[in-house]
């Protein structure tokens, strides 16, 4: 009973703000409606017992990407945006497409017989994430630190002033 | 009636749907970057509860939510990156007036 409402708590903590992000007019009140959104995601990975993706989460994404969204907004003129139109002429139809596709999975989602494996809540730690990611998964590891790396030298040579 | 799978699942498509309907409507580059962001952080949900549900013992799908929320990072790196350039040479970040490929 308790888990059921902390997931509804959570989830409407993730879903009311989300629908802020994309229908506010002002762009500063988007991002900063973003961090409620991320830690109602938190929430839901806790409840998951995810407890160091939740973590990352915090960090990550309510921590560095906010913060980021924040500042190339303060960068670029126009500010918080209120005098000028945010939105493009397929609001109708961005509407229909996301409300049908939502449809076709909820309606996927409920018809589907889901084998549920889960009995009692399992322990993860973080010695066991670790362990998984330096021994069966080590290649993607590996890959993910080269991307990281190439994202990093190209976002520099992106937005470095040209001489 | 406790929390289940579908739950879970339910959640992650209305924040993946309200996503894809601010990357379709915004007009402004940054805003579209954070529909991105809320789509990403749909598909980490399922990630995590599959994981939970489908299979406890093993720790993939936490695995593959840490590489998403990292590939999510350079994907904000790069897109603000581009969005930089874009408005240091045209001088908007609008999308729908950015529409030469060379200046």
């Amino acid at each position: 009973m308790g888990e059921l409402a902390a997931f509804i708590i959570l989830s409407c903590v993730t879903l009311i703000p989300a629908v802020v992000v994309v229908t506010s007019g002002n762009i500063v009140r988007s991002a900063l409606s973003l961090v409620p959104t991320f830690l109602g995601v938190t929430g839901l990975y806790i409840l998951l017992h995810a407890e160091f993706v939740a973590g990352i989460q915090i960090l990550i994404y309510a921590g560095a990407i906010t913060v980021l969204l924040l500042f190339v907004i303060m960068l670029t003129a126009g500010g918080t945006g209120t005098r000028i139109r945010q939105v493009n002429e397929q609001v109708p139809l961005g509407a229909m497409a996301a409300v049908w596709l939502g449809f076709l999975i909820l309606l996927v989602i409920f018809r589907t017989p889901w084998q549920s494996a889960a009995t009692a809540a399992p322990q993860y730690n973080i010695a066991s994430v670790g362990t998984a990611f330096l021994t069966d998964y080590v290649l993607i590891f590996e890959v993910t630190s080269l991307v990281l790396l190439v994202s990093l030298i190209g976002a520099i040579i992106i937005a470095r002033r040209e001489e | 009636m406790h929390v289940g799978l579908t739950h879970y699942l339910a959640v992650s498509t209305m924040l993946f749907c309200i996503g894809l309907y601010g990357v379709l409507t915004r007009r402004n580059a940054v805003a579209i970057l954070m529909g991105i962001e809320l789509m990403l952080n749909a598909s980490n949900i399922n990630l995590v509860a599959f994981n939970r549900y489908v299979a406890p013992g093993a720790v993939g799908g936490q695995t593959f939510a840490l590489v998403i929320i990292t590939l999510a990072a350079c994907e904000a790196a790069v897109g603000l990156a581009l969005v930089m350039a874009a408005y240091r040479s045209l001088e908007t970040i609008h999308v729908d007036e950015i529409n030469v490929m060379k200046w």
